[in-house]
């Protein structure tokens, strides 16, 4: 990963309180996983952002060395990975993410 | 290549070896795969660290010849 990818990736993941890497868009996702993703973050109402890796190489490559974790999609919070959508799906059902956003949501 | 259900079971008990590997073929296509792991060896560990665990068993396939495997893990109740 050139360290050029990496400030972006770093900036992104900083810049934005929920960030999601997904495939695709929140409107079209391209891959079952992400779109399970983005349904959890619809059902907890939290608003985030989104970054369509297929739209960039760099990043799609960069995020797995950057978070170390080979797959998509990837949620980071207030700047901190949180996991992937099975990660995701736990934790919403256990309450653990709303817990997480709640003060998102609020702000 | 898609991965034999048994092959990923047996990777991740090699490297996980207190661990109770249930797979299920999601699809029937043997190639969209759900695994449920629990180990006591995950005590104390996070959600993401125990993950990582487990991808480290499969040696570096996940997000390659292993595309579409839904992961939970858990420690013995």
């Amino acid at each position: 990963m050139t360290d050029d990818t990496n400030a972006r990736i770093d900036a992104l993941v900083k810049d934005n309180a929920v960030l999601l890497f997904m495939k695709g868009t929140p409107l079209f996702p391209q891959c079952g996983f992400s779109s399970r993703a983005v349904a959890i973050l619809n059902h907890l109402d939290v608003p985030f952002e989104s970054v369509d890796v297929l739209q960039d190489q760099g990043i799609r490559h960069g995020i797995k060395a950057y978070s170390d974790w080979p797959t998509i999609p990837q949620l980071y919070v207030k700047g901190e990975f949180v996991g992937g959508s099975d990660i995701m799906m736990e934790m919403y059902e256990s309450g653990e993410l709303a817990e997480l956003v709640q003060d998102v949501k609020t702000a | 290549m898609p991965m034999a259900a048994d092959d990923i079971a047996a990777m991740i008990r090699a490297a996980i070896p207190d661990a109770d590997v249930q797979i299920t073929d999601l699809a029937g296509d043997g190639d969209h795969y759900a695994a449920h792991v629990t180990a006591a060896s995950f005590a104390g560990m996070s959600r993401v660290a125990r993950t990582r665990a487990v991808y480290a068993a499969l040696g570096g396939r996940m997000g390659g010849e292993l595309h579409a495997l839904q992961l939970t893990t858990a420690v013995p109740a």
